[in-house]
């Protein structure tokens, strides 16, 4: 089966902290923090969007596969923040990464797990043969509606994977991925809409909960794996109390799942959030280690992959960014007013 | 209905813009960016051909806008230099202020981001800018 051949991500240097949120809204930071098992997150520059962290992703991950840009031959971008409605992030992306003119190229869009099903239609082209390699990127510069629980979380970033199955070149291969999709509205934007609508409560077990179980069951099942079998597990992260729970109900440690637990320190980069969880859980992986992924993306489904570090892991280290190096890089918090004047500039209409 | 706009200007630049493509002279080896049409040394004897440059370089010369024109009007105070890249040319660009003072001499890298967005209707422009590394 096709595999990782490398892998970047990117993270925006400023952060606001809960306190300077709630503080708008009078509402009490240490109970939003302690209920939503986050502290700060980080806020897009007025110059970046869902294409500018694509590309810069993207690139690290050219350096850290150490392919010649012009192998890639699939680009498909996921986000729920493209910055046009109608045309497309991947060709941006594409250009910026110096691919060539010979590529499949397409934006997807599925809530916060459009990367991860952009990461299976990449392993389908390479398994079938029909291309070498492929790049899925997962990158959002995601809002919350002003004094909406979602301005807590909503954040950005991303992260990128390139999947081939040449054996000298993968670090990980991907053993297993199925999916579990259902119609299910617990969350949406209309077209021309400034900000996503929720269900509330409504998001938590028929729509969280239940996908990324019944995902990860359906991955257990087909594979004969069990939860002790994988070193760590990437769930993905509204808050950061879901994943924990999550984590607990299918019978993982709180151990397995620290690394790629992201989300209470940089907030929920939607499509970047499991994609970044699982970089960071990469960055510390050895040889042989079994990793479990299962996103979630509203609408809704859940991808649930098993993957198995190779011992070429070490080989490209050296070339790769490392997630926790990026988050504490360079930190700049903002105010509230720097805050919305930044993300004026990037509301899609 | 559809709004024409001048797209074609942008689209003949996406090369240079995004990944700093010039070119260089293969006859003495000098690197142009922007790209020429004949190499200012050799002259008729000139060879052109593209290159990419890597985007890393340092800090020649900068100056903080405070009074930007109208296209950069929300974005001040930003900073422009001009950065000398490890291949050799001096390049103008938009220097982001990351936490690292930025100095004579700062080492950058390129970053890719948006450099102009033609009101709410129009095309973003997506530049290279440089970042101190
Ligand atoms: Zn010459």
């Amino acid at each position: 089966m096709a595999g990782i051949v490398g892998y970047g991500v990117y993270i925006p240097i400023y952060r606001i902290r809960v306190e300077d949120i709630a503080k708008v809204w009078n509402e009490d930071a240490e109970a939003i923090k302690h209920g939503l098992g986050i502290r700060e997150k980080t806020v897009p520059g007025r110059d970046e969007d869902a294409a500018t962290i694509a590309v810069e992703a993207s690139r690290r991950a050219v350096v850290h596969s150490g392919l010649s840009p012009d192998k890639i031959q699939a680009v498909y971008v996921g986000s729920e923040s493209h910055p046009y409605a109608v045309k497309p992030t991947a060709t941006i992306v594409k250009e910026a990464i110096g691919a060539g003119t010979a590529v499949m190229t397409s934006d997807l869009e599925f809530a916060c797990k459009a990367g991860t099903a952009g990461m299976q239609m990449v392993m389908g082209l390479v398994d079938s043969r029909m291309i070498e390699y492929g790049l899925a990127a997962g990158s959002d510069t995601s809002q919350g509606r002003p004094g909406d629980a979602l301005e807590y979380t909503a954040s950005a970033g991303g992260a990128a994977f390139i999947i081939g199955k040449e054996k000298k070149e993968v670090i990980a291969d991907i053993l297993k991925t199925v999916s579990y999709t259902t119609d299910t509205p617990d969350f949406w934007r209309r077209e021309g809409a400034g900000f996503p609508s929720h269900g509330g409560r409504f998001t938590g077990e028929p729509a969280y909960f239940k996908h990324i179980q019944n995902a990860t069951k359906l991955l257990f099942e087909t594979t004969g794996f069990k939860p002790t079998d994988f070193k760590y597990a990437v769930f993905h992260q509204p808050n950061g109390k879901f994943p924990t729970n999550v984590a607990k109900m299918l019978g993982f440690s709180e151990k397995q799942i620290e690394p790629g637990l992201l989300t209470p320190i940089i907030g929920n980069t939607y499509s970047g959030a499991s994609m970044l969880g699982l970089a960071a859980t990469l960055d510390v992986a050895n040889a042989g280690d079994k990793i479990l992924v299962t996103s979630f993306g509203s609408g809704a489904g859940s991808d649930s992959f098993a993957i198995q570090v190779t011992d070429r892991i070490d080989d490209k280290r050296k070339r790769s960014v490392k997630v926790q190096d990026l988050i504490n890089a360079h930190k700049k918090y903002v105010d509230y007013s720097t805050y919305l004047k930044n993300r004026g500039s990037i509301r899609k209409r | 209905m559809l709004m024409e706009k001048p797209s074609a200007g942008l689209w003949r630049k996406i090369k240079a813009r995004y990944n700093l493509v010039g070119n260089s002279c293969k006859t003495c080896g000098k690197a142009y960016f922007p790209p020429r049409i004949v190499c200012r040394k050799c002259g008729r004897e000139s060879k052109m051909e593209n290159k990419k440059f890597s985007g890393n370089g340092e800090v020649y010369s900068f100056t903080k806008i405070r009074v930007p024109p109208d296209t950069f009007k929300d974005e001040a105070p930003y900073i422009v230099g001009v950065v000398k890249l490890d291949e050799g040319p001096m390049v103008e660009g938009h220097i982001l202020e990351n936490g690292t003072e930025i100095k004579i001499g700062t080492k950058v890298r390129s970053a890719f981001r948006r450099m102009y967005v033609d009101g709410e209707e129009g095309l973003i422009y997506y530049h290279y800018k440089f970042e101190p590394v």
